[in-house]
C-alpha cells in the first residue's frame, strides 16, 4: 500500500528536458543530490511545494522527449512514491517501472484528485482510494510487480542471479 | 489475419507462432547501442552481479553527445567506458570521432533489414528506415540487457502512414514529419509503431527516410518502420557481409490507424515553442528574428541535409547577427562533404564547420543558447531549455529552412531566397 498527499500540476506533456534539463543528463550525480534540481525548468518551485507529499499528479504525456531515466530518478529521489497520469510517454513508463517508482494511468483519478488530497494507492488489488471514493486502477503483470518489489530492474535481476 | 512488419520481428525473436497488439514477449536484441551514457550504465550492470555481458558482438559503443569532452565530467564518462571497452575488448566500440551515433550505426552496416535494435537513446527509432524495428530504452534497462541478454517489450499496435505524391521544390522530408506531428501531436502514436508506406516513401533517399523514422519517438512512437526496397538494399551494399532478412507486412495486417498525406500539397514546415507539435506553415513564422541557425543532429546532419543547405546558401552570405553552426553527422559524412565541394561552399557562405557530434540538441554541449536567444534549428525538440537558457526559444525546420533563415537573419522560406 501506498499512502501519501499529492502534488498536482493540470499539465500535459511534462517533457524530460524540464524534469532534468541536459546539462545535468551527462553528469554523474549521487542521487542524494539529484533533488536538487529535479523539474528545475518545470517549476523552480517543485521542492519547496513537495514538502509533506509524495504522490505526483499530472496531465498527459507525462514524461514525453528524451529518453534519459534521470528523468524519473531525480523524482523518486525527491521523495516521490508514485506518479498518476491521465497518460505517460513509453520511455518514461517504463524507466520509472525499471527504477522502482510505480507509475498509475487513470484519467478519472487524475480529474478527480485535487493538489493537496490524500490517496492510498493498492496496486496490487488495482484500487485506489481518495477522498473517501474508490477507483478502480490498472493492475501490472506479475513479473512488473516483482520488480517493483524488488526497487528496480538492477535489484530485480541480482536476486534472480542469486 | 496477417502480421505487420513490427509484429512479424518481434514474433520471430519471442519464437512464438503467433501475437496480438498488448501481448508481452521476452526477446534478446540483435544489436544494442549506448553512446555517452555508457559509464553509467556499466556501474547500473556491475551492480547486477554480472560481470561479463551477454554478448560483446551485440554490444555498440559510440561517443557523440559530448564530443570533445567539454568538462572533466564529461571527459570521466568517456574515460570510464573506453577502459570496460577494453577490459572486455568489445569489437564495436566507436571513440570520439566517428559522428553520431544512429548515423554511425547505419553508416557502418550494424543495422540490419528485418532485425530487432535496441538503443539507449531516444532517437532509435531511426533504424526503422532499414526495415528494421529500432527500440528507444535507457540505462536501467540497457544494464538489464547486458547481463541477461533480454528485455521484455509490449507488442504494439500499429499505424499506417501512406505518403503520396511529389514534394515541391523547397521541401523535405522534414517538413512531412513536422505536418504528421501537427496531425497525430506529440502523443498520437505512443506505444505504437508508425509504418511508412506509400508512392512517396519508394522514391525517397536513406536519409530522408532516417529524417522520419528519427522523429517518429516525437509523436511519442515506439518505433518508425518502413518496407525493404531496392535502395534499402544499395544503401547495404559494401557496408555489411551479413546476413539478413528483410520483413514486410502482410496485406491483411491490422493497423489500429490509417493516416493518408499527400505530400505534394505541403509547403515548408515550421515547429515552434517550446512543443514539438506546435507546427505551423511557414508562411506563418517568417520573419521572426534568430541569432543562431543549427544545421545537423541525428534528424538532419547527413550529406544530403547539408547539400539542401549549400544550394540556399551559395554566393549569399549568412547575416552577421546569425550565427551558422554546421555538425556533420559523421566523419564520413564530412569527408563525403568536402569531396562534394560543399562544406567550401558552407564555409564561404559564413558557415561554421564543427565536429562531428550531436551535442547542440539538449543544450549541454557547444553552441547552447542563452537568454532571449532564439535558434532555428535542424535538430528535433523545441523543449523549453533544450537547447540552454529556459528562457531562449527553438524553432524546428528544414536544413533549407535553416540556411534561408541565417541568411536573412529571421526565419525564411528557402523557395524565396533562392529565386
Amino acid at each position: 500500500m501506498i499512502s501519501g498527499k499529492t502534488l498536482k500540476y493540470d499539465a500535459n506533456d511534462i517533457n524530460t528536458d524540464v524534469i532534468w534539463p541536459g546539462k545535468y543528463t551527462y553528469v554523474q550525480i549521487p542521487p542524494e543530490e539529484m533533488q536538487k534540481h529535479a523539474m528545475e525548468t518545470f517549476d523552480p518551485d517543485f521542492g519547496r511545494k513537495l514538502a509533506g507529499k509524495s504522490i505526483l499528479v499530472v496531465g498527459t504525456n507525462m514524461g514525453c522527449g528524451s529518453s534519459r531515466e534521470q528523468a524519473s530518478e531525480c523524482l523518486k529521489y525527491s521523495g516521490i512514491k508514485a506518479i498518476i497520469a491521465k497518460s505517460f510517454a513509453r520511455i518514461f513508463y517504463r524507466n520509472s517501472i525499471n527504477l522502482g517508482l510505480p507509475v498509475i494511468e487513470s484519467p478519472e483519478l487524475v480529474d478527480a484528485i485535487s493538489d493537496g488530497d490524500d490517496v492510498q494507492i493498492d496496486l496490487a488489488n488495482g484500487e485506489a482510494l481518495v477522498n473517501d471514493k474508490t477507483f478502480r486502477i490498472p493492475t501490472y503483470p506479475q513479473f512488473v510487480m516483482e520488480i517493483l518489489e524488488a526497487g528496480g530492474l538492477i535489484e530485480h535481476i541480482r536476486r534472480q542471479k542469486q | 489475419m496477417g502480421y505487420t512488419i513490427a509484429e512479424k520481428i518481434l514474433m520471430a525473436r519471442a519464437g512464438a507462432k503467433n501475437v496480438q497488439p498488448g501481448d508481452i514477449v521476452t526477446v534478446e536484441p540483435d544489436r544494442v547501442m549506448s553512446h555517452d551514457n555508457t559509464a553509467f550504465i556499466i556501474k547500473k550492470f556491475l551492480q547486477t552481479g554480472y560481470t561479463e555481458p551477454w554478448n560483446k558482438e551485440k554490444l555498440t559503443i559510440i561517443f557523440d553527445h559530448c564530443v570533445p569532452a567539454t568538462n572533466p565530467a564529461h571527459k570521466q564518462n568517456h574515460d570510464e567506458a573506453r577502459a570496460f571497452a577494453k577490459e572486455h575488448n568489445l569489437p564495436y566500440f566507436y571513440d570520439d570521432k566517428a559522428g553520431v551515433c544512429h548515423q554511425v550505426m547505419m553508416e557502418e552496416g550494424l543495422v540490419l533489414p528485418g532485425s530487432l535494435t535496441v538503443g539507449c537513446d531516444s532517437h532509435s527509432t531511426l533504424y526503422g528506415a532499414m526495415n528494421c524495428l529500432g527500440i528507444p530504452i535507457n540505462r536501467t534497462e540497457m544494464a538489464g540487457i547486458w547481463a541477461t541478454g533480454k528485455i521484455w517489450l509490449k507488442v504494439p499496435e500499429t499505424i499506417k502512414i501512406v505518403l503520396e505524391g511529389e514534394l515541391q521544390e523547397g521541401v523535405f522530408a522534414k517538413d512531412i514529419i513536422l505536418h504528421l506531428l501537427s496531425i497525430l501531436r506529440a502523443d498520437g502514436a505512443t506505444y505504437k509503431v508508425l509504418e511508412f508506406t506509400g508512392s512517396t516513401v519508394s522514391t525517397m533517399s536513406m536519409g530522408s527516410r532516417m529524417t522520419l523514422a528519427n522523429m517518429a519517438v516525437e509523436l511519442g512512437g515506439k518505433a518508425g518502420v518502413f518496407p525493404f526496397d531496392e535502395k534499402t538494399k544499395a544503401y547495404l551494399t559494401g557496408r555489411t557481409d551479413a546476413p539478413y532478412e528483410p520483413v514486410e507486412s502482410d496485406t491483411d495486417a491490422h493497423y489500429c490507424e490509417t493516416v493518408t498525406v499527400d505530400v505534394s500539397q505541403l509547403e515548408p514546415q515550421v515547429s515552434c515553442p517550446h512543443t514539438v507539435d506546435n507546427v505551423k506553415p511557414i508562411s506563418e513564422v517568417v520573419g521572426k528574428e534568430v541569432q543562431q541557425a543549427y544545421l545537423g543532429s541525428c534528424t538532419n546532419g547527413r550529406l544530403e541535409d547539408l547539400q539542401a543547405a549549400a544550394a540556399v546558401l551559395k554566393g549569399k552570405k549568412v547575416a552577421d547577427t546569425v550565427r551558422l553552426v554546421v555538425y556533420p553527422a559523421s566523419a564520413k559524412v564530412k569527408e563525403e562533404a568536402i569531396a562534394a565541394g560543399v562544406i567550401k561552399e558552407l564555409e564561404e557562405a559564413g558557415a561554421e564547420i564543427r565536429t562531428n557530434s550531436c551535442g547542440p540538441c539538449f543544450g549541454a554541449v557547444d553552441a547552447t543558447l542563452g537568454d532571449h536567444d532564439v535558434c532555428i534549428s535542424s535538430s528535433n525538440r523545441n523543449f523549453c531549455g533544450r537547447m540552454g537558457s529556459a528562457k531562449s526559444f527553438v524553432y524546428l525546420a528544414s536544413p533549407a529552412v535553416v540556411a534561408a533563415s541565417a541568411i536573412a537573419g529571421k526565419i525564411a522560406d528557402p523557395r524565396e531566397v533562392s529565386q
